[in-house]
């Protein structure tokens, strides 16, 4: 609770902000502290003190894991605003709304990690989305950033009018939105509705989280967005709604009679196949990390797919290490003048410092040993193969991951071993000392996954 | 009336919608087909609302809400699409400036 109202006052408050000081680097710090603020209330309510007791009808229930991921979500962004705060003012003239946006998709993502009622669902689904059809739009002047903005608007709204169907028919079915209510009701003469409503729902999540075969809005919304908010919609909101879906696949999917598991395997397949295999053959990395996050999609699902104490644990370490591993990689693209893998030949010998960070996130991505990465997937997979059925999939995504280590290591290759001399704006001594500490905190938690996942159960 | 009446209206709505946003190519035909979409679920959620009222009092539902809480949901969905309308137009009459032009068939710059 706390984290959805601060975060909705926060977003106010810096609206204003932009009438009263003109000067962007003091709207910038209201926003750095406001989210630390935002992060700090949000760990208090971890530890039990709720600041706003509010009666909401069980439309919204707090579990430990939707508030710890609460805090992931705000700490990544916190880490995103530190290293790229600067960026963000370069994309256009309305700074202090560029910030304010960012905290309203932070109430809707604390809404969807702990709705209890398919009314919430909707909501926060759409507080996160509709701030996003304007950031991707943010820089009016670009036509790759229009028309992004149009395409992502259209391909989001299609998919929650589809939501919006598969929702009115579960109700239909069972006459309640509640998500622990839809459960015990039983009517076997609307079964049929009840399916069709999962469908349409599944298939509007699919949307959301871009997996195959709803995926094609991803690679040119990513690609067109201003680089410093692909950043943000490709980590803290795509892991937000894994969380929302994951939800609903703990509830409601288990409660139909259909074989939900078959239908999830084929999509799980079908994105990591996708997403690899199309990310070896771009020319540009924004768009080479664009079917990169499809592929990473394609693990998270595998929590929905396997559904047990392991798959929670590893969805909180996966959402954590491709976060901050993603935004590592995009602060440090952002510096760089030429987005294509040539632009970053030779950076090992300009910037080492920049060059070495971002092979720590890049080996993370790629799920290596001593990086959180390798935790993250190595919980997925044995997550579902503890949960027994469809093996050949494990297997599949193995030698996906075999694909994925070719077009993150030619980013490695180009760094160091290619000669080059990678142009890049003009870098802060303090943007190299946060990237060290984000890379500093993967490889602690690539070895110490522990410290993060205590706080699911304590 | 039977509440089939009802459940076909707005299905027929609806797939009218899905069918226009995925052939036409004018941006603001594809996003008044959305708007279609989106009042064919209210139809058909304030349809239900009732179903389930008239369920109740027969005693084959057991939950307490008496079927208000799909029109609540109406209101709901009538503010959230009035939010995305100043956003999608906005964007499409920033589109315009940029193209003079808001077909979609534009839209492949990004391809290559």
């Amino acid at each position: 609770m706390n984290a959805i109202i601060l975060s909705a006052i926060l977003g106010v408050v810096l609206m204003f902000s932009g009438i009263f000081f003109p000067n962007k680097a003091t709207v910038r710090n209201i926003a750095n502290i406001g989210m630390l603020l935002l992060l700090v209330a949000n760990l208090a309510e971890q530890n039990g003190h709720v600041f706003f007791h509010i009666n909401t009808n069980d439309l919204l229930s707090f579990s430990k894991f939707g508030l710890l991921f609460n805090s992931i979500a705000i700490g990544s962004t916190l880490f995103y605003m530190l290293l790229s705060g600067r960026d963000i003012e370069k994309v256009g003239i309305n700074v202090a709304e560029y910030f304010a946006l960012i905290f309203f998709v932070l109430c809707g993502v604390a809404i969807v990690s702990c709705y209890n009622s398919l009314l919430m669902l909707f909501i926060g689904i759409e507080i996160i989305s509709i701030p996003l059809y304007i950031l991707t739009g943010s820089d009016k002047r670009n036509l790759k950033s229009n028309e992004a903005s149009l395409k992502y608007f259209l391909m989001g709204t299609f998919s929650t009018g589809i939501m919006l169907m598969g929702i009115t028919l579960i109700y239909g079915a069972k006459g309640s939105f509640r998500l622990d209510e839809i459960g015990y009701v039983i009517n076997a003469g609307r079964e049929v509705w009840f399916a069709t409503g999962l469908l349409l729902l599944l298939i509007s999540m699919a949307f959301k989280v871009s997996a195959a075969p709803f995926h094609f809005w991803t690679p040119d919304v990513y690609d067109g967005a201003p680089t410093v908010f692909t950043s943000f919609m490709a980590t803290i909101v795509k892991a937000a709604a894994f969380i929302g879906f994951l939800r609903l696949f703990e509830t409601i999917f288990p409660t139909s009679t259909y074989d939900w598991k078959l239908i999830l395997a084929v999509i799980i397949a079908a994105t990591l196949f996708i997403g690899n295999v199309s990310a070896v053959f771009q020319q540009s990395v924004k768009r080479m990390l664009a079917y990169s996050s499809i592929a990473q999609a394609g693990f998270m699902l595998f929590a929905l797919f396997s559904r047990n104490d392991m798959s929670r644990e590893g969805i909180i370490l996966y959402t954590l290490g491709y976060s901050l591993a993603t935004i590592g990689i995009f602060a440090v693209l952002i510096k760089l003048k030429d987005y294509t893998f040539d632009g970053f030949n030779g950076l090992a010998r300009t910037q080492p410092v920049l060059a070495a960070t971002a092979t720590v996130f890049l080996l993370s991505l790629a799920g290596i040993p001593l990086t959180i990465g390798f935790f993250a997937k190595y919980f997925m997979l044995a997550s579902a193969v503890k949960s027994g059925a469809h093996l050949w999939l494990v297997f599949f995504a193995v030698l996906c991951a075999v694909v994925s280590v070719y077009y993150y290591f030619r980013v490695i290759q180009s760094m160091y071993f290619k000669e080059g001399f990678a142009e890049t704006e003009e870098v802060q001594p303090v943007f190299r000392w946060l990237l060290v500490l984000l890379a500093g905190a993967i490889v602690v938690l690539g070895i110490f996954p522990n410290l993060i996942l205590q706080y699911m159960y304590f | 009336m039977p509440i089939n009446y009802y459940i076909f209206t707005a299905l027929a709505l609806f797939s009218i919608g899905i069918i226009g946003v995925l052939t036409r190519r004018n941006a603001i035909i594809i996003f008044m087909c959305i708007e279609l979409m989106l009042n064919a679920v209210n139809l058909l959620l304030v349809a239900f609302s009732k179903m389930q009222l008239e369920d109740m009092n027969r005693g084959i539902l057991k939950i307490a809400n008496n079927g208000t809480d799909a029109q609540l949901f109406v209101f709901f969905i009538m503010v959230v699409a009035a939010a995305e309308v100043t956003v999608g137009l906005a964007i499409i009459v920033m589109m315009y400036r940029n193209t003079h032009s808001v077909d979609v068939n534009f839209l492949n710059r990004l391809k290559n």
